[in-house]
């Protein structure tokens, strides 16, 4: 079995802002994990600008945010990253099995960072009835068909949570010549930052739909239509006041996910309905040794506030490395 | 050129046919509307392989399901490498009074040749089931019932029949019948035709409209649809058997199916419908089950479910159509197949071939029959020091693709390798996709790899076929 000090598991800017100041506080020997063939995360698919207002006083998009950390971590001696290294098992005496092309690793760690980000609530999580046609896709996953590949996913969308990623998503599409028919929001207000709704929204005439939920997707093949009805404050649909909007494409943005199937693996505890750690504080698990930081620990809508809580993360783990 | 025998339908009932057909010196085509086999009914059911209980006793699909059940059991699921898992199922009564209605079941069981039938209690049944509800009095065990991943028993079977010399043309919709001086049947399909001396109708939902092209408009197809939910992986172990409630006069019940996959699932309603391609799953659908569902088992939650489909059932009266049709010599309809009719497939196929011979085909077996299919690797089946031989061996093992489900790429090209032209196609066979993430991580990945192995321009890579293309545009 091999030893190392700490391991982080994830390269976003929760992993990369821990790798950097725990060994800023004194640790030596840090092997940071990421499944992705490049540092960086969620962010390398956010080229819009809005990052790193508060970390750096400077307005950055999200691949320039990344590559600032990334640039530093690569250069740092101590820090060893292993790219297309995913982590497929963990154990509350901190094993670490991990794949990666051609190899499948195992390592004993004396402290562990889980960096693991989270993943997008989908159609099926909030039960959207109807068939279940090519077209509705995870607007993280159409915003990375754009962004990483160039690819349009469709020519008429209809944009189901009014959350940052929705509303980014749908000005997006709209820049790329999609006709963006609507934005559905079961709430009466958006969860999303006000500068996005008049950005991404108003500036494009996009109808923002507040109060309202969609009932079924229509499509054999691919979508071709939604039901759109009215609801009210305790979100029962409102007699009469269901309408159509054909469209063929749906993009669904209802929130974000922590992933925490590792630390749970481990038998850590977990909140069910957030699945986050259950922990006193902020960065901490029930593992003594094991934390998580990032969108791992709980969902953030600042990449900077992320890095700050991480930078905190990679502290307390030298602290507990220090006082073993 | 002239077949022996064209099969209607690439099915779970079409497979079987094709295959055991496949035994013989035959020509066989085996032709599919859609892009790929097992897109029909048979992609959307419980996967459970039934003992043979609870059917009417002198029908026949009683005595198919039970020797359905004996050949997955003794011989295909090891011949053709399935995941077969014969977990036994519960027949769970939630009042005392019940009880003879299980004694009928079993008796009528027992005489259906069905073994190991048991009435269990409820300290038995804690021992084995510690999640059941407290409403749950007392159960019929069945021990020979199971459960296997119902897309990739299609894809086994086409796959044996094909390296057995079968045909398979997909995106072949039969579209008119006629017959020659000489008796032979004339299938067109799009722009092509295609002529045999037999032709058997294993069409599915749409075996009448077969059926009556081919001169015999004897019987009609109604479906009945069934939705289904399936759980996170993390539930995996919410229960140990497939557990039925007793069916009541208002309701057949809504089972907890341990899937051969992980996923336990819940499911079917059963509700009679008009239109054959309703796949849409509904609010009330949804509430039916998890009702029914939580009655047996109380922790189950809303918040486990992450995915849903529905399936129909092509239904024509209470039983099997497996005749020869005597107006129309020469056509064998395998029709009405509804449940059990993943368990009954191979006997069917067994029962179909024996009408042929009786009706003037002959069945001259092969020299040499390649019975054996090797089993596909599947890293979420093996334990870990079998995955570390694996990505020795080939490192594509490690380069995982799809995180929910832990697929590596080399799976991804075997997917390909074995058929799969379409990102449905890949996640019946790997699971990619199929997991809590539903390809929010994946898909791209997928779709470059479906580029380049199938030389595609990604405008053309479908979800299950023409017309349901993945992505419009690309940027220039
Ligand atoms: C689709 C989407 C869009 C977003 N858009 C914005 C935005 O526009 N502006 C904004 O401020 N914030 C946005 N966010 C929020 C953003 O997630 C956070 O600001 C920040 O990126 C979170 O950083 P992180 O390092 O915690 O997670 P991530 O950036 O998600 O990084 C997690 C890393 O862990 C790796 N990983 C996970 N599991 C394993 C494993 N088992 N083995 C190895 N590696 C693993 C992943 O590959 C990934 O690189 C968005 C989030 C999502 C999901
Ligand atoms: C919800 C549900 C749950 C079920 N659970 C179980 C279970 O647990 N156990 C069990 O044993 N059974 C179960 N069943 C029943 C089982 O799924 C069916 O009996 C079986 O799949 C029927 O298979 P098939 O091959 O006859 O039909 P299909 O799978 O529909 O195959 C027919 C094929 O013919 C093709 N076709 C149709 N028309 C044409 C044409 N004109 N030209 C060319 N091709 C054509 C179709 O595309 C299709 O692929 C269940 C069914 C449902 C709906």
């Amino acid at each position: 079995m091999k030893y190392r000090d700490l391991v982080i598991v994830g390269g976003g800017p929760a992993g990369m802002a821990a790798a950097l100041a725990a060994r800023a506080a004194g640790v030596e020997d840090i092997l940071l994990l990421e499944r992705d063939q490049h540092l960086g995360g969620i962010l390398n698919q956010c080229i819009h600008p809005g990052f790193g207002l508060h970390h750096f006083k400077a307005e950055l998009t999200g691949p320039e945010y990344a590559d600032r950390f990334a640039r530093l971590v690569m250069e740092t001696p101590g820090i060893e990253v292993s790219l297309r290294s995913f982590v497929i098992k963990f154990t509350k005496d901190r094993d670490i099995s991990y794949l990666r092309p051609g190899a499948m690793e195992e390592i004993r760690a004396r402290a562990v960072i889980l960096a693991t980000g989270c993943r997008e609530r989908t159609r099926e999580m909030i039960q959207i009835p109807g068939e279940r046609p090519a077209g509705v896709y995870p607007a993280g996953l159409a915003q990375k068909m754009v962004n990483m590949e160039g690819w349009i996913p469709g020519k008429e969308a209809v944009i189901v949570g009014s959350g940052d990623i929705g509303l980014i998503m749908a000005r997006r599409m709209a820049l790329e010549g999609v006709k963006v028919k609507g934005v559905i929001e079961i709430q009466k207000t958006s969860r999303g930052l006000v500068r996005n709704v008049v950005q991404c929204l108003e500036d494009f005439s996009i109808p923002l739909y507040f109060q309202h939920r969609i009932l079924k997707i229509h499509g054999a093949a691919r979508v071709e239509k939604v039901e759109v009805v009215r609801v009210d404050d305790k979100f029962t649909d409102i007699p009469g006041s269901v309408f159509e909007i054909a469209c063929d494409t749906v993009l669904v943005s209802v929130g974000l996910i922590p992933e925490n199937e590792l630390l749970e693996m481990a038998g850590a505890e977990i909140d069910r309905a957030t699945n986050t750690p259950v922990a006193p504080a902020v960065n901490l698990t029930s593992i003594p040794g094991v934390f998580a930081c990032g969108n791992a620990c709980k969902v953030y809508d600042l990449a900077d506030w992320v890095t700050r809580d991480s930078e905190l993360a990679g502290k307390m783990a030298a602290q507990y490395l220090k006082t073993r | 050129m002239i077949y022996d025998v064209v099969i209607v339908g690439a099915g779970i009932t079409g497979a079987a046919i094709a295959r055991e057909l496949s035994r013989y010196k035959l020509a066989v085509l085996l032709l599919e509307k859609e892009a790929e086999p097992a897109f029909g009914v048979s992609k959307s059911n419980s996967g459970i392989i039934h003992a043979g209980t609870q059917n009417p006793p002198a029908s026949v699909k009683a005595w198919l399901c039970v020797e359905g059940n004996r050949l997955m059991r003794e011989e295909i699921a090891a011949d053709l490498g399935l995941n077969f898992v014969q977990c036994g199922q519960l027949i769970a009564v939630f009042d005392l009074g019940d009880l003879p209605e299980l004694e009928k079941i079993k008796k009528e069981g027992e005489a259906l040749g069905i073994k190991g039938l048991e009435i269990v209690d409820r300290a038995w049944l804690d021992e084995r089931e510690p999640n059941l509800g407290p409403e749950v009095q007392a159960a019929l065990y069945v021990p020979s019932a199971g459960i296997i991943s119902p897309y990739r028993f299609v894809y086994a079977l086409v796959e044996n029949a094909v390296k057995n010399g079968v045909e398979l043309k997909t995106s072949q919709k039969v579209s008119a019948i006629r017959r020659g001086a000489d008796g032979v049947f004339e299938l067109e399909t799009g722009g092509e035709k295609h002529n045999s001396r037999f032709l058997v109708n294993a069409a599915g939902l749409f075996a009448d409209e077969i059926s009556a092209m081919a001169g015999a408009p004897t019987f009609k197809i109604t479906p009945r649809k069934g939705e289904e939910y399936l759980l996170d992986k993390k539930r995996e172990h919410i229960a140990n058997h497939i557990i039925f409630p007793l069916p009541t006069k208002t309701s057949k019940g809504i089972l907890i199916i341990k899937t051969s996959d992980g996923n336990p699932m819940i499911g079917p309603t059963a509700l009679d419908v008009e239109d054959k391609t309703d796949l849409s799953t509904t609010e009330s659908g949804l509430a039916e089950v998890l009702s029914g569902a939580r009655r047996m088992m109380p922790s189950i939650s809303k918040s486990d479910i992450i995915a849903y489909f529905a399936g129909l059932r092509p239904v024509s009266g209470k039983d099997f159509i497996i005749r020869h049709e005597d107006s129309v010599p020469g056509l064998i309809n395998a029709a009405g197949i509804q449940s059990p009719g993943l368990t009954s497939a191979p006997a069917i196929a067994v029962m179909v071939a024996g009408l042929l011979a009786r009706h003037g085909l002959p069945l001259e077996p092969k020299a040499e029959f390649h019975r054996l299919r090797p089993r596909p690797a599947h890293l979420f089946q093996v334990p870990l020091e079998e995955t570390c031989r694996l990505v020795a061996k080939n490192p594509a093992y490690g380069d995982i693709v799809c995180r929910c489900e832990l697929v590596s790429s080399q799976e991804i090209y075997e997917a390909i390798k074995r058929g799969a032209t379409t990102l449905d196609g890949i996640k019946f066979r790997t699971r990619a996709q199929a997991g809590r993430c539903h390809g929010g991580f994946c898909t791209t990945r997928i779709i470059k790899i479906m580029q380049e192995e199938l030389g595609f321009p990604v405008t053309a890579v479908t979800k299950r076929g023409p017309g349901s293309e993945l992505i419009k545009d690309e940027r220039k």
